[in-house]
């Protein structure tokens, strides 16, 4: 039996409830902006195609967001019932910034939801245009603070310590910390590609079927021209980011590319390719290197170093297994996402891209990719700044509760039980959702829904069957 | 001009918190109501009355967990951790109370009546918890050296429990009354008829709970029976009774918003109370709003923030309701 203290079963416990959690708000922050373009192409063009997909689209939107907001409380909370010698010393600087997340972002989502969701036949057009586009940039606003507040974590500055606590100093410089411009523009990025490759997979397997074809050919479309923007883009601001880590963490870097010793002058640090590295022997098992490549990437010189995993004391180290294969997996999805986008542009010249069943299967099975990419990304940047919760200045081994080992397991256990069960069944909604498709020759003015009349009962109609 | 921002805090903590109470209270209430309500076209109609509300009605509970948060870092350490089985309940509450709104509409007709019994019990869940939170609080929690020294089951009391089932009412009171504004016909009589044994139940839980806190807390006992404050205080206790009996009075009503303002009036003047015998403590027994109080920068810097946005939410928080004011027609609009 593995010997579990509390802190290691709360980090299970934040590691769990945070990856279910950012899904959906990486989803929401997608969809809102999707949403905003096809509600404004809409009014701009009148194709019907349009209000068909935003409408489709807003009803999975809107059983996401409820399982991000049901979801996000429980991390606003955790931080007390579980990290509460973190939020003592830290809270003067992330509770802030999560205030104002708060006040600038999720009252705005959620005050201008409802009538983005139920408001079509209530408020004018331009009116519920403003609050989709209001909803959205809320999305984008929430997603900067939270990012400030991690990237604060990660790369603090612009504080003090006084009586063994953090006092703020320079908001500017707290805020705009060094790796906060490169975190927020990779996690935007990350959040649009994985929202472009979920839309997209959901056209390509209602081509496959040979339903829906008009609007499915249309979210198929857009969604492959969003990945062949974005993909690209997204190598070039993880490449910075990458440079950045370096910069102040650069344990990390040496954990990511699993560099142990110091390469030998004029050497140049190797890629590894594949490797299984061994913490104890503070070596790789079974690699394959190519010679300089690391050195290229990252110093952009053939024989340049980068600081090795035993310049600093073993309990100084991130897990090194965890942080490397997770940015592989990041790193292999990302150039699969390329592939992917540069198939459809080739496809799109021939005039072939909603025909090629293998390019729609293809597009299918990439559906989540985007998901497990960005998950696998956080992965990398959390587990590889260990054993730091705040980068240098507290250890996660004293930023726990006074919990007891007991109360730690059983409420684990009550977490990983309802959210599996309870988020379980509203992705397999979400997926019914898309599986069912658009209504055919949609149009507001027929949606009885959204009409004055007796309504008839509600959940013959929407419910899906699943 | 010198702020005292400690207390500027507190009274913006207490706004938030009072705000919640309110809002989502009445969301709570409606699910706390459905095992009244068997009829699947009323409890339809009773949910539409709040899904375009319910999500920005539970943000002022995170803006209260954040606000603490940011202005008392130590309370929000302190009491988070002292009341890990209540706050754990309430979040599983509230996992399932905010999912069942959606799901309900968007599941198999075989599925609802399961997420219908969850929207019930995810309520139940999150209000018995909220009120036992507050029954601990007030009996206090033991602090060492700015961090809880308290075993892991000491908000469980028998004190707690009885907040934990008042709040109950208080809620079922908001919801029940709030569902007379915005419902009609057969669903707002049976609404109605339920005003007066609520108000008597809640009248009668605030009584006890008034009576019991001063026996046990010994600085509440010196604030309330103290001659030179009783002027002062006695309103408070007057003035809610006045509202519990105007509140059945206003039960058969002809205007229906006079219900739902007398039940608002009735538990902010009991929230006043509470916040009036606590103070200046935000963890009883012994610490103060001033000792647990995040560095000056901190306070002030959020402090911009609350003055300038705070304003901008209520105006169009307020706007938004205004665009769903009125009656819920059946399920016109919705979903």
């Amino acid at each position: 039996m593995i010997d579990l203290s509390a802190v290691d079963l709360a980090r299970i416990q934040f590691a769990f409830t945070v990856s279910f959690h950012i899904i959906f708000p990486a989803i929401t922050i997608g969809l809102a902006s999707y949403l905003a373009v096809l509600e404004g192409l809409w009014l701009y063009t009148r194709k019907p195609v349009y209000i068909t997909l935003c409408r489709f689209w807003m009803k999975i939107f809107a059983v996401n967001f409820a399982m991000g907001v049901v979801s996000g409380i429980v991390m606003a909370y955790q931080f007390g019932t579980n990290w509460s010698q973190f939020s003592n010393f830290a809270g003067a600087i992330t509770g802030p910034l999560l205030s104002y997340e708060v006040m600038t972002a999720f009252f705005l989502e959620a005050g201008f939801l409802g009538v983005m969701l139920f408001g079509w036949k209530k408020v004018g057009e331009r009116l519920h245009f403003a609050s989709t586009i209001l909803v959205a940039i809320g999305t984008l606003i929430s997603m900067t603070w939270i990012l400030a507040s991690n990237s604060w974590m990660q790369t603090p500055q612009g504080y003090d310590i006084v009586d063994g606590r953090v006092v703020p100093l320079d908001w500017f410089e707290i805020i705009f910390n060094p790796s906060f411009p490169y975190r927020l523009v990779h996690m935007g990025l990350a959040a649009f590609l994985a929202t472009a490759l979920l839309v997209g997979a959901s056209g390509a397997w209602h081509l496959l079927k040979g339903s829906h074809i008009n609007v499915a050919k249309k979210m198929l479309s857009m969604a492959m021209w969003m990945l062949l923007i974005s993909a690209p883009l997204q190598v070039l601001v993880g490449d910075l980011h990458g440079l950045n880590t370096l910069e102040h963490q650069p344990i990390k870097v040496a954990a990511m590319e699993a560099h142990w010793h110091e390469a030998k002058p004029g050497e140049g640090v190797p890629l590894v390719l594949f490797a299984w590295p061994d913490m104890e022997k503070e070596q790789n098992d079974f690699s394959i290197e190519i010679p300089n490549l690391a050195s290229l990437i990252l110093t952009h010189s053939m024989d340049g170093s980068i600081p090795p995993l035993t310049s600093v004391a073993p309990q100084d180290r991130p897990n090194v297994p965890v942080v490397f294969f997770s940015f592989r997996i990041m790193v292999a999805l990302g150039m699969l996402m390329i592939v992917l986008a540069l198939a459809a542009l080739i496809l799109r010249k021939t005039g072939k891209l909603y025909e090629k069943r293998w390019f729609l299967n293809f597009c299918i099975a990439m559906g989540p990719s985007g998901l497990i990419a960005m998950l696998a990304g956080w992965f990398v940047t959390e587990a590889g700044r260990q054993p730091w919760v705040v980068y240098g200045l507290q250890r996660t081994v004293d930023a726990g509760s006074p919990n007891s080992v007991t109360a730690m397991s059983l409420s684990l256990l009550a977490f990983v039980v309802v959210y599996v069960c309870v988020f379980g069944v509203g992705v397999r909604y979400m997926l019914a959702l898309i599986a069912k498709g658009p209504a055919e020759d949609y149009s507001l003015e027929d949606d009885e829904h959204l009409n004055k009349r007796p309504a008839r009962p509600l959940s013959a109609a929407d419910g899906v069957e699943i | 001009m010198h702020f005292d921002l400690p207390t500027i805090w507190a009274f913006i903590i207490g706004f938030g918190l009072m705000m919640y109470v309110i809002l989502d209270g009445f969301d709570l209430g409606i699910g706390l109501l459905f095992p009244f309500i068997k009829d699947k076209r009323e409890r339809d109609i009773m949910v539409n009355s709040v899904a375009p509300v319910w999500d920005g009605n539970e943000t002022w509970l995170v803006l209260g967990g954040a606000g603490l948060l940011a202005a008392f870092p130590m309370a929000y350490s302190v009491i988070l951790s002292a009341l890990y089985g209540p706050i754990l309940l309430m979040l599983f509450g509230l996992i399932l109370r905010g999912v069942a709104f959606e799901f309900r509409f968007k599941a198999t007709e075989s599925h609802r009546p399961v997420w219908d019994k969850l929207f019930f019990v995810g309520s139940l869940m999150a209000t018995f918890s909220q009120g036992v939170a507050v029954g601990a609080v007030i009996l206090g929690f033991q602090v060492e050296n700015g961090e809880f020294a308290g075993g892991g089951l000491d908000w469980l009391s028998l004190f707690s429990l009885f907040t934990g089932f008042s709040l109950l009412f208080a809620y079922g009171l908001l919801g029940v009354t709030w569902l007379v504004i915005k419902t009609e016909h057969g669903l707002q009589k049976k609404m109605r008829v339920l005003i007066k044994p609520l108000t008597l139940l809640l009248a009668t839980c605030m009584f006890i709970i008034s009576i019991y806190t001063p026996m046990v807390n010994e600085s509440v006992r010196d604030l309330w029976f103290n001659l030179s404050n009783i002027v002062y205080l006695a309103p408070l206790p007057i003035l809610t009774a006045a509202f519990a009996f105007l509140l059945m009075g206003a039960a058969h009503s002809k205007d229906e918003c006079r219900a739902f303002m007398c039940a608002v009036c009735m538990l902010f003047l009991g929230y006043l109370g509470l916040c009036v015998s606590l103070w200046p403590n935000i963890i009883p027994p012994g610490i103060t709003i001033y000792q647990a109080a995040a560095p000056a920068s901190s306070l002030r810097f959020t402090l911009v923030g609350v003055v300038l946005i705070v304003p901008v939410i209520l105006i169009y928080t307020f706007w938004s309701y205004r665009v769903f004011r009125g009656k819920v027609v059946d399920t016109d609009g919705y979903h």
